[in-house]
């Protein structure tokens, strides 16, 4: 069997995840990062965009934060994520709708919607297209 | 029949009161059941970001935040958190009870003890008893939300950076059951290490991007993740104490019911008999 790390995924209202996992890939803000079993301490912030777990058999799950932080221990890898859902739950129209809405607003600068909060928003529908997208391709293999 | 009068006025009375006091328990018990949601959903966050402060605590930072450094401890801060509605039993006195011995503690040893209010109960309790007091948050309702309290936390948490405290508590009532809650005081400030034999030598974690940066957002939401979790506990603690409370007011005012029917009968009794002897005896002049 292989290697394994107990993973925790929770976010502020309620416990998302827990169990042994062979690898984490996460989003920080440097970069993607996996995470195996045994690695360094490892303290980051998270942008928002999926999580991917690859459970004990093989098994993968998507999950989507809009950002939080991560925890690696060598044996406990925590999640603290602000707001975290199963990628399934991201409804795909709705995502797209918000990107819309997002670009139309920073296009649209005219009006009196505040620039910073619109490219937030932007970023965040993005990020969730991105995790409907690997869950896709997840499903497709 | 004068006294038997009186006597009906007050049963009819204590029967309303009974059933005002049957209606809060339901009402309680609904709300409890909320309350208890609550508090479970928001609890694994609560724990979790609890253990990786701890870690963070025994590590060798190459970077030392504030909230980590050991002072000499002049000036202490506490967090009350109680309820804004009485009528829940003892639950705010035994609270207040912990914290006025925390206080007593601490003052012996020469130290003031600043302290930031949640709730109205504790706002006028410690407004009569006395109490160093710098800052109140009333009216959270039932749905408290970590907005509401980061004013109130700030201020604590700025007297810590400034070095005006050097010491931060949370007191709390812990949610063991339906019928048993504990008042509890945790320290907050500065954190607290822990004890697992695997993170005691000497190591420190990669930051991405910097520890200064990641230090402050994890800092900052472990003490309002905190006093959230204690308030939304605090409050699961107050609905279960006021159904408690007014399940025993509900026996206490029928069992009171019982025993004033039972002087409004012999009253009732005594009155009659009177009535028959007095004719007696007068038919027996006559």
């Amino acid at each position: 069997m292989a290697i394994t790390v107990h993973c925790d995924i929770v976010s502020a209202e309620k416990s998302i995840f827990s169990g042994l996992v062979e690898m984490v890939v996460a989003h920080g803000t440097l970069g993607d990062l996996g995470i195996a079993p045994g690695h360094a301490p490892l303290l980051t912030q998270l942008n928002p965009g999926p999580i991917r777990v690859i459970k004990q058999n093989g098994d993968e799950e998507v999950y989507y934060v809009s950002g939080g932080m991560l925890e690696v221990q060598p044996k406990v890898v925590t999640i603290l994520a602000d707001t975290a859902q199963r990628a399934d739950d991201v409804d795909e129209a709705a995502a797209q709708q918000a990107v819309e809405d997002a670009r139309r607003a920073l296009a649209n600068q005219s009006s009196e919607i505040n620039y910073s909060a619109a490219a937030a928003m932007l970023a965040e529908a993005a990020a969730q297209l991105r995790t409907i997208q690997a869950l896709k391709k997840k499903m497709g293999k | 029949m004068s006294g038997a009068k009186e006597i009906r006025g007050k049963i009819a009375s204590v029967k309303n009161t009974q059933k005002i006091t049957s209606a809060m328990e339901l009402v309680a018990a609904s709300k409890m059941r909320k309350a208890q949601d609550r508090m479970a959903a928001s609890k694994p966050y609560a724990e979790k970001i609890r253990q990786v402060v701890r870690h963070l605590a025994n590590s060798n930072p190459e970077y030392k935040h504030t909230y980590m450094d050991e002072r000499e401890v002049k000036r202490v801060g506490v967090i009350v958190v109680s309820s804004d509605r009485g009528l829940c039993g003892g639950l705010n006195i035994n609270l207040f009870k912990k914290t006025l011995q925390l206080t007593k503690e601490w003052k012996e040893k020469g130290c003031e003890v600043d302290m930031a209010l949640i709730g109205t109960k504790a706002v006028s309790f410690f407004r009569s008893v006395g109490g160093n007091v710098v800052a109140t948050k009333t009216g959270l309702g039932d749905q408290p939300s970590i907005e509401d309290l980061i004013g109130a936390v700030k201020v604590m948490l700025d007297a810590f950076e400034s070095g005006k405290i050097d010491r931060l508590y949370l007191m709390y009532n812990d949610f063991v059951n339906t019928m048993t809650q504990t008042p509890t005081s945790i320290q907050l400030l500065p954190l607290e290490a822990s004890k697992d034999e695997a993170y005691q030598h000497h190591w420190d974690y990669i930051y991405e991007p910097e520890a200064k940066e990641i230090l402050d957002y994890l800092l900052v939401r472990f003490v309002e993740s905190q006093v959230y979790q204690g308030v939304v506990e605090n409050n699961a603690c107050e609905q279960a104490a006021r159904m408690v409370a007014m399940k025993s007011a509900t026996d206490n005012a029928g069992n009171l019911i019982n025993d004033l029917q039972l002087v409004y009968n012999k009253a009732r009794q005594a009155a009659i008999t009177q009535e028959i002897s007095e004719i007696c005896g007068g038919a027996a002049a006559v």
